[in-house]
């Protein structure tokens, strides 16, 4: 009696928790597809089907537009902190040097850098470069968010493959770049990928200094054009084409980490358990 | 002959070393260490956004400086201690909710039951969707005529007439909070699950054996095992909390009630065009989080030390 009580009791409990983890995002594609004046009543379940928001998004404002230009965006940053992230990591996790520890740290001192610290700096930087208004200052920026847990994941991992498989390379006389393309690449891809894709999220997720460097809609990313996006009218509520809006950027991403779920947790929880 | 021959190997690998890491530091210099020292040093003028090249040198007076019996600058502003208060509330509070309720579903994932696999994949979700499109989400969620939490709370009769959840001031700040949570509890699960996957089993055998009471197995057995975890999640996720700015910016703008260090810098860098003030309020944000660091290090140390004896 006591073990059934206590077995529904836990049954009730996960219930609870994933409406709690799931509503919102259910309450988001229901209300994207409210068309009219079906937005001024609440409703719990679907009661009509009505794709005319996500047509409006893409008619209307240059949404699509805005896609690419977070597909660019995200990729142009996950190439370039892998290739620094990969060619540090092999300094940082393969040779012995002095001040490399104090390097290391440095290097996460900048993560916990307040972004609004460098705002006023980047933004004279940003115009000093004539990259204003140019999606390349976003690029360029999101460095500082990607690069350090980039070097610190593929360091932490590039230190754990064994001495012996470099050193048979060096005796046939091979350099410092084929070791990395030949020998460290090929057995460090699973951490490549996970880095990738934590460096994909957070590029595609940046609204600060998408906010501030970026200023005509067309050049726009996604989160900033969604935080942007209002009604036709004073009197028109915009949250059919918000919640639409939302959740076309949403769903891949959703697909994306739930693909990715076991090498995604790993990522995350690495450096924090180790250290 | 060996020796030096190995001596010039290693001094070679040591060149190596640096050229692979040159571009790294490059990059890492101009994102981060150069407009560091620029914002530090627009601090101290009085330049304005629009037009650069106009700055002067005033010294502390962005910060603090006494005119006329008065005291100025952003030290004597009731505004930068009101951002102050708003965002140590929201970081300490978020982050104690975040690591109980990160706790709990931690403790349910790890058990073996039906849905195990349906409840992993669901804590991502949150953790998964952008801090706009979930400020977004809520924001409507919380609208105060058409908002799905006001209908619902006014059928179970939990409250007379609708809230205004994001306007009214007593309450935004603690629905930003609110929104927090649901946000970035899975991260702080993902990292306790992790901690607790690498538990010991026979602890919880011989707990089992004995007939000890799960509650008591907890917090006698279980906790003590995972406390470095939870401090790591802790630091983390306070650090991180203490720079919001996405969530408040969406959800309520530069009002007010929930306004913080990092909306506060922005509005008065921004908004307001003012270099000079608007680097001393970003300059102020770094050096809270830099005194909160090294405090969060010394606790640290002081734990592992503590362990060790």
């Amino acid at each position: 009696m006591m073990a059934l009580a206590r077995a529904l009791a836990f049954r009730l409990l996960v219930a609870v928790l994933l409406v709690y983890l799931l509503f919102p995002f259910y309450y988001a594609v229901l209300t994207s597809m409210k068309g009219g004046s079906a937005i001024f009543s609440v409703d719990y379940w679907p009661r009509q089907i009505d794709f005319s928001n996500y047509a409006r998004i893409f008619s209307e404002q240059p949404f699509a537009l805005n896609i690419l230009n977070s597909v660019l965006v995200a990729f142009a940053v996950v190439a370039l902190s892998l290739l620094l992230g990969l060619t540090a990591a092999f300094s940082l996790g393969r040779i012995r040097f002095r001040g490399r520890s104090a390097l290391l740290f440095a290097v996460l001192a900048v993560s916990m850098f307040p972004q609004v610290a460098v705002l006023s700096g980047m933004f004279e930087l940003v115009r000093a470069f004539g990259l204003f208004n140019s999606l390349l200052s976003l690029v360029f920026s999101y460095m500082i968010f990607t690069l350090p847990f980039t070097i610190w994941v593929l360091t932490s991992f590039m230190r754990e493959l064994p001495r012996e498989i470099e050193e048979a390379a060096i005796m046939d006389g091979a350099g410092p770049w084929t070791l990395i393309v030949r020998i460290f690449l090929p057995l460090l891809w699973p951490a490549m990928v996970t880095t990738g894709l934590l460096a994909f999220i957070v590029a595609w997720n940046e609204f600060l200094f998408a906010l501030t460097f970026i200023l005509s809609n067309e050049q726009r990313t996604v989160p900033v054009a969604i935080a942007l996006i209002t009604g036709g009218s004073e009197f028109e509520l915009p949250w059919g084409g918000i919640m639409a809006a939302s959740v076309t950027v949403t769903l891949p991403l959703i697909a994306l980490v739930l693909v990715f779920q076991r090498r995604l947790v790993a990522g995350l929880t690495a450096g924090a358990v180790k250290g | 002959m060996a020796a030096a021959a190995h001596d010039s190997l290693t001094r070679a690998r040591v060149r190596t070393a640096w050229l692979f890491l040159a571009p790294m530091l490059f990059v890492l210099a101009i994102v981060a260490l150069w407009p560091l020292a620029r914002t530090l040093l627009l601090s101290l003028t009085d330049a304005s956004l629009g037009a650069a090249g106009t700055a002067r040198f005033v010294g502390f007076e962005n910060y603090l400086v006494k005119d006329d019996g008065a005291w100025y600058g952003l030290l004597a502003d009731p505004l930068w201690w009101l951002a102050l208060r708003n965002t140590l509330t929201f970081a300490f509070v978020s982050v104690a909710a975040e690591v109980v309720l990160g706790t709990l579903i931690a403790l349910i994932l790890n058990a073996r039951f039906r849905f195990r696999g349906l409840m992993r994949a669901a804590v991502l979700v949150p953790w998964a969707i952008p801090t706009v499109v979930s400020a977004k989400m809520w924001a409507w969620m919380l609208h105060d005529q058409f908002g799905i939490v006001n209908d619902l709370l006014l059928r179970l009769g939990l409250i007379g007439a609708p809230l205004a959840w994001l306007a009214d001031a007593d309450l935004a700040l603690w629905s930003v909070i609110a929104v927090d949570v649901w946000k970035t509890t899975p991260f702080v699960a993902l990292l306790v699950l992790a901690a607790l996957q690498m538990l010991p089993e026979d602890c919880y055998e011989a707990a089992r054996v004995d007939g000890i009471h799960p509650a008591k197995v907890f917090f006698f057995v279980t906790l003590p095992l995972i406390r470095p975890a939870l401090i790591v999640a802790v630091i983390f996720r306070f650090l991180d909390a203490m720079r919001v700015f996405d969530l408040v910016y969406v959800m309520t703008g530069n009002a007010d009630a929930t306004l913080t260090l990092s909306v506060h810098a922005r509005q008065m860098l921004v908004d307001f065009q003012d270099a000079g003030s608007g680097s001393a309020a970003s300059v102020l944000l770094f050096v809270v989080i830099a005194l909160l660091s090294v405090l969060c290090l010394l606790a640290m140390r002081g734990e592992v030390l503590g362990r060790r004896q």
